[in-house]
């Protein structure tokens, strides 16, 4: 079943074009990590995908039109659309009392097992819990709600280390199942190469790249080229070159693994490096259409 | 397996008959409310603070009182009106703090929400913004009006109580009091007099939470300015002050209608007991200028509605 299908879908503010024609098939049952710089259109397109913002183009989360029908579709989807949306004033036990209440997917019971792992107070008040408390929270009353698609906009972001392994670890073991969607963008890239399925890039408003992740790892390879075979390697036409500790790492799309292992060492680049090549492509093509 | 009623292991599956549960609209309405006293504590404790304000003020003129009745007042209507007007200044004093709190409320509702981004979380759920402004919309008029009777009532009763138990120590009968305090009819008077307020002040409580709803920031500013420009402009071409007379109308909520402040015997009538008998429902709601205040009112709280959905964070 499709989760999330968008046809031409676009969204300007005033001059500036948000998402510019972006096509979009998300299936069920896919972790896709969205994946772009600052301002590249990201939380704008999630926010036509739950039904926030208006948009031009054609746009159907879960068979709904999201901005016409957001209360429907919103007991099927949930999101954490930032870190720190909590009220300040929220009990964590109101929290509870008011998400029962409201929602008829929510299963109190496992809201509190989740908590119960965590050192969250249900009498304090979300002013009272750390950065992190609050991020557990929000992912306690979320990953109870039996929802299909979850939508995560940068979910991490200011946590420390620890907090954002224990996030993701939740994630995966405690809600994931195959029949769920997730959706997630965030800067710590590198934390999710190992929870997504699929992956997109975006890039003033434009997709400029998407792939499985096995996709990914057949497609994309990465050389550390020994130092006098450097021009050879080049002559492969890499789609992005840099320099560690006066080595050449040579990044390629579609090459031979056995032309590239007699080079040096080869291994799946990391989503960060594959970004970097990208944007970088991305911006010199910018340029050149400049000049 | 000795348990044929779930033959079936757990699955994710077995959770899709819940999927078409749906909440009814009562229940999350609601928690919606709830959710508003939660957030706005002073919605109650103000009242509370001002129902504390008139009990003090009746204890201390209570000696001052007692003082006035061994001089011996002559005249029974003047006794009759010393007897009653504390009770009456609570509920007078509960009326004013409801109204402040309530136009303070109505200016951050729809505010608030956005300047400290929780929008997006109450978006995340189920609940539409209609459900929403309808139960922001509530606080004023219907949860505050409901809090200042009830209050009313008990910091009235509270007073006559202590009232007759110190009578009952001066060893003085204290059925008189309760005879002479027709608590029972200025209770229901009051209960018509917060409906009167709720209906004629809609109009006004409706713009000040689409204001809030629309404005970016100084909300407050917003909600005058526009109204104070318009009086102005009035004044300046036509040399008129209908605007102005009409704001003031709707700021009382219309009450001049809605009672008659002259008795048939030609007295007028003293604020602090308007008695039932004065009560003039039909010139209320007979009045063209209430309904109009009233279409006004659903106009805003519409437009409220809308501006809802298409707001994001500030």
């Amino acid at each position: 079943m499709t989760c999330i299908e968008a046809r031409g879908l676009r969204k300007s503010f005033g001059a500036t074009v948000a998402v510019d024609g972006v096509d979009l098939r998300v299936e069920e049952g896919r972790i896709l990590g969205l994946i772009g710089p600052n301002g590249a259109g990201k939380t704008t397109a999630l926010n036509a995908i739950l039904g926030l913002t208006p948009y031009q183009g054609e746009l159907k989360v879960l068979g709904r039109d999201p901005w016409l029908d957001r209360e429907h579709l919103m007991r099927d989807v949930s999101f954490i659309a930032d870190v720190a949306v909590l009220p300040r004033w929220l009990r964590v036990s109101q929290a509870l009392d008011y998400v029962a209440g409201v929602h008829p997917r929510f299963d109190r019971a496992k809201a509190e097992r989740f908590l119960a792992k965590t050192s969250i107070k249900r009498s304090s008040k979300v002013r009272e819990l750390s950065k992190g408390m609050v991020a557990q929270l929000h992912l306690a009353l979320v990953m109870a709600i039996d929802a299909k698609l979850l939508v995560l906009d940068e979910p991490t972001l200011g946590l420390d280390i620890l907090f954002r392994k224990q996030f993701y670890d939740s994630l995966l073991n405690d809600y994931f199942d195959r029949t769920r969607t997730i959706v997630v963008t965030t800067h710590q890239v590198e934390e999710i190469q190992d929870v997504l399925t699929d992956l997109m890039f975006i890039n003033r408003g434009r997709i400029v790249l998407s792939c499985s992740m096995e996709e990914f790892e057949s497609r994309y390879l990465e050389v550390m080229v020994n130092p006098e075979q450097v021009p050879a390697a080049r002559a492969l036409k890499p789609i992005h070159e840099r320099q560690v500790f006066g080595r050449s790492i040579l990044l390629f799309d579609r090459a031979d693994r056995q032309q590239l292992a007699a080079l040096g060492e080869v291994r799946t680049p990391s989503i960060a490096d594959l970004f970097v090549a990208v944007m970088g492509i991305q911006n010199g093509a910018s340029q050149g259409a400049a000049q | 397996m000795t348990t044929p009623q779930n033959p079936l292991p757990e699955s994710p599956l077995s959770s899709q008959p819940v999927a078409n549960v749906q909440i009814p609209a009562a229940q999350l309405l609601f928690w919606s409310v709830r959710r508003e006293l939660w957030e706005n504590r002073s919605l109650y404790i103000a009242p509370l603070v001002a129902a504390g304000l008139a009990m003090l003020g009746f204890f201390v003129g209570l000696t001052h009182f007692s003082r006035t009745m061994h001089m011996g007042s002559a005249d029974p209507a003047h006794q009759f009106l010393m007897l009653v007007m504390p009770y009456g200044h609570t509920a007078w004093l509960l009326l004013l703090t409801a109204f402040l709190v309530g136009v303070f409320y109505s200016l951050d509702a729809l505010h608030g929400e956005r300047r400290d981004r929780s929008i997006l979380f109450w978006k995340s759920l189920p609940v539409s913004d209609l459900t929403t402004v309808l139960s922001k919309a509530a606080i004023p008029l219907v949860v505050l009006p409901v809090i200042v009777v009830v209050i009313t009532a008990v910091t009235n009763l509270v007073m006559i109580l202590f009232n007759t138990a110190i009578l009952l120590l001066s060893g003085l009968n204290p059925i008189a009091s309760w005879r002479q305090v027709p608590l029972f009819q200025m209770e229901l008077v009051l209960i018509y007099g917060v409906a009167v307020l709720a209906l004629g002040q809609a109009p006004l409580y409706a713009w000040l939470l689409m204001v809030s709803a629309w404005a970016r920031r100084t909300v407050f500013l917003w909600a005058v300015l526009p109204l104070l420009a318009i009086a102005v402009a009035e004044k300046l071409v036509f040399n008129t002050t209908h605007f102005l007379a009409m704001l003031g109308n709707r700021l009382i909520g219309g009450s001049t209608d809605a009672f008659s402040f002259i008795t048939p015997s030609g007295a007028p009538v003293d604020p602090h007991f308007i008695p039932l008998s004065q009560i003039t429902p039909g010139r209320f709601f007979g009045n063209p200028d209430l309904w109009i205040g009233l279409a006004f009112a659903a106009l805003f709280l519409a437009v409220a509605v809308r501006l809802r959905r298409y707001r994001e964070p500030i």
